[in-house]
């Protein structure tokens, strides 16, 4: 129904016009611009916080300051499951931007595009009974999480077979079955519901004495979301009671049109912001990663995530990334230059993982065109699915709102409104 | 109920209700990990605050899953004492003590509840709710709805509320009129030991959001406790049946409201006065089967005139019982306007007794002399 375009081989991974724009650095501002031009080599793949709490871990990844390259071999299983799990966020963000512009969805989409590395890197490093928490921008971290495409695709098309039924919509993206606590609309709401899962755990362990309570949560958010007042709340009581807790930090430089830099201000001592630095002030490991190489990302996902499991409290991860499109498909993007979209264009974390695994021979050429036809007739199969799904019928209405539906109270003719003959059938008068 | 002792707040209340009730506390619980608190304390009248912390405790003792998150519900035992020294018998983490941070323990609570747990979250005053309303409304409210019914939020959020005796606009909210516009969740309000007891169980049980809303001033309320008794969230009590006219309230105003009775009895009327209990949705049963037998409604409330209960209830009654009704409905509510600290100002802010006898008389008299 459709044809896909060759994201996935473009230097910059994204169809808007920022792939020509590769020339002209010296005229970018601040260090944000030279950490993108930073040579690869000199890249600080996750840097500890010098003072405070001690590093994840002493001498691997967290090295002060300096770089470590490629990080701990990977299986080719494991490689195989990156590559794919990066590919498929893509394939489907870009293929939600399609539908978007046909008018097959709605509303405010938020693409993931340029931060694949991210989400795969720390979700795969979870497990199925892990919890993530995530934000307005959260279909790939759905993905990642194992939620079918198939469900999201139909839940964007709002149609009923959507995994919410059609009543979340993009933001809202939820999944019991996957541990999946969300999809949360506003900035920064998330990250006290995933502590919640994390106080869980710790209470199923510690107050009703289940030792193999063991789960961690990852929560993810965004630059601007850590100049907000949950943020420090969890912060505080993470540390404060050692809960299982990631917080992952996606540093895009753009909340909306707002420059990380203009609305950060510098830890003392520093000239421009460094939101990892904020962990060891609440006495957890701060770390900072680039978050455009899966490899450094799983690497530093790995530690938190073993740190957390074995009781030894949270971690702050900062992965410096950034979104190869608009804040939303609504936003016109005027704000960033050009120059900056193509120096991170040029990141892109897909052919860079793709050129490391051949290199390292994890991969073969044709190993890695299968999955990208898979990917593509995954992600197909999903747009085909959710176009053929039915539509919500009305009588959704009214179901859902309580989970004792009993909450709809008691009606004039003494019954409880939702026994009413109407109320399945989503006849508002039923609850009147 | 409204003496001077129990309407102080904060620090000096508690310190006082230490000295009034804090002793009897002591003689129930013997020791750590103590079971002979609720069978001690279940027998003869008990306060308020004595009844919820039983509620509490039941609750607690028989799900493992049931925890209080708040600041100083621990070893502090709660501002009000709900959850005095609870935490000795259940631990730091089933009763614990959270930073001054509304949101982000409310959230907290909302994740914990959506993955298994059923806190009750204390509001110190639910005023401080303000500051989590986010969580409150788009969280516990819409959570359920959004993820397709994938996720409950079995989560009750109580504490004390309601205009005290001078403590100022910010701790003296009428706070139902903001939420009682949140799609998802029940609100319940309690006004008797028998029924604030009864009340939280079932609150506890429910698989719904429910906010509690708990009367500053009613506290130290004497009364009886029925052992092992849940009470419907959603149906409203009638207080006292009469055939004149149906007066509405809820919380403290059933007090304001039976006290004016009193004087109404003196003047041969007879009105029949419903505690409302669920403030959201109302119990349209017993509303409507009062407003058909007295055929006049008086609505008496401490919230807000403007988008609060009295206004929601008073437009349900109109759509629903107009053929019904010979009078408009009348509203008594408090005044749009912050709390004073004055004693004068503070009670020009609130109904009081006079005004509810004086609308009643009118209301019936008029119909006396159409008759």
């Amino acid at each position: 129904m459709r044809t896909l375009t060759h994201t996935l081989h473009s230097p910059a991974g994204c169809r808007n016009a920022h792939a020509s724009h590769l020339q002209h650095p010296q005229s970018f501002h601040a260090r944000r611009l030279n950490r993108a031009q930073r040579p690869a080599s000199l890249q600080i793949c996750c840097q500890a916080v010098a003072t405070g709490t001690p590093p994840v871990k002493e001498g691997t990844s967290i090295s002060n300051g300096a770089a470590k390259s490629k990080s701990k071999k990977i299986s080719p299983e494991v490689a195989t499951t990156l590559y794919r799990d990066m590919v498929l966020g893509r394939e489907f963000e870009e293929m939600c931007a399609q539908m978007y512009y046909r008018g097959k969805m709605f509303g405010f989409v938020h693409l993931y595009s340029g931060q694949e590395a991210v989400s795969t890197g720390i979700i795969k490093a979870m497990r199925a009974d892990d919890y993530i928490c995530s934000t307005y921008r959260d279909h790939v971290h759905a993905l990642s999480k194992g939620v079918p495409s198939r469900g999201i695709m139909a839940e964007l098309f709002g149609k009923k077979t959507g995994i919410c039924r059609g009543q979340g919509g993009s933001m809202h993206m939820f999944s019991k079955e996957h541990r999946m606590l969300g999809g949360f609309a506003f900035i920064g709401e998330g990250i006290p519901v995933g502590l919640g899962a994390a106080f869980r755990v710790k209470y199923q362990k510690d107050a009703v004495g289940d030792e193999s309570a063991d789960q961690v949560c990852a929560s993810f958010f965004g630059d601007g979301t850590c100049n907000n007042g949950q943020f420090y709340e969890c912060l505080n009581m993470a540390s404060l009671y050692k809960l299982p807790c990631i917080f992952v930090v996606e540093n895009n430089l753009w909340a909306i049109g707002m420059n990380h830099p203009r609305a950060t201000g510098p830890s003392e001592g520093d000239t421009a912001p460094a939101i990892y630095k904020k962990g060891p002030a609440f006495g957890m490991p701060g770390v900072l990663v680039d978050g455009m190489d899966v490899l450094k990302v799983r690497q530093v996902a790995e530690e938190a995530v073993e740190r957390a499991r074995k009781g030894l409290g949270p971690t702050l991860i900062e992965a410096e990334t950034y979104r190869f499109r608009g804040h939303s498909l609504a936003d016109p993007d005027e704000l960033r230059k050009k120059e900056e979209k193509a120096a991170w264009g040029a990141r892109d974390p897909i052919p860079q993982f793709r050129k490391y695994a051949l290199d390292e021979g994890l991969l073969t050429e044709q190993q890695i065109k299968d999955i990208d036809k898979d990917v593509q007739a995954e992600v197909e199969d999903a747009v085909q699915y959710a176009d053929e799904s039915p539509k919500p019928e009305k009588g959704q209405l009214l179901e859902n709102v309580f989970a004792d539906p009993k909450g709809f109270g008691i009606a004039a003719n003494g019954s409880y409104r939702y026994q009413s003959p109407g109320f399945h059938s989503g006849n508002t008068a039923a609850i009147d | 109920m409204q003496g001077r002792s129990c309407g102080l707040c904060g620090q000096t209340r508690f310190a006082e209700a230490r000295l009034v009730a804090a002793p009897k506390t002591r003689r129930h619980v013997s020791g750590r990990n103590s079971r002979c608190i609720t069978r001690a304390a279940a027998s003869g009248p008990k306060l308020m605050w004595e009844a919820l912390r039983e509620a509490v405790d039941e609750e607690m003792e028989k799900d493992p899953t049931v925890c209080v998150m708040g600041e100083d519900v621990g070893h502090y035992g709660g501002s009000y004492k709900v959850t005095y020294d609870l935490y000795k018998k259940y631990g730091d983490l089933r009763l614990l003590d959270t930073p001054i941070c509304e949101n982000g323990f409310m959230g907290m609570g909302i994740g914990a509840a959506m993955t298994g747990l059923r806190p009750i979250v204390e509001g110190m005053n639910m005023g401080f709710l303000l500051l989590a309303y986010n969580q409150i409304s788009n969280n516990a409210g819409m959570l359920h709805y959004t993820s397709g019914g994938q996720f409950k939020v079995p989560i009750v959020v109580r504490g004390p509320g309601g205009v005290g005796r001078q403590l100022g606009a910010e701790h003296s909210q009428r706070l139902e009129s903001y939420f009682q516009s949140i799609p998802g969740v029940q609100l319940v309000a309690c006004s008797t030991v028998a029924n604030a007891k009864a009340l939280l169980k079932s609150a506890i049980r429910s698989d719904n959001p429910i906010i509690f809303f708990e009367h500053v001033l009613l506290y130290n309320v004497k009364g009886e406790t029925n052992d092992n008794y849940y009470q419907d969230l959603e149906r409203a009590e009638v207080v006292r049946q009469g055939k004149d006219v149906t007066i509405l309230c809820y919380s403290r105003m059933r007090y304001v409201v039976l006290q004016a009775v009193q004087e109404l009895e003196k003047q041969g009327i007879d009105p029949e006065v419903i505690d409302l209990i669920s403030l959201k949705p109302f119990d349209m049963h017993t509303i409507s089967a009062s407003v058909k037998k007295t055929r006049r409604v008086i609505i008496v409330e401490e919230c807000m005139k403007t988008g609060g209960i009295g206004a929601s209830l008073s437009a349900q009654i109109n759509e629903a019982l107009f053929d019904d009704l010979d009078h408009q409905v009348v509203r008594l509510s408090s005044q749009d306007v912050p709390t004073a600290y004055a004693y004068e100002l503070e009670a020009a802010t609130i109904v009081q007794p006079e005004q509810v006898v004086e609308a009643a008389q009118k209301i019936v008299q008029k119909q006396m002399a159409y008759a």
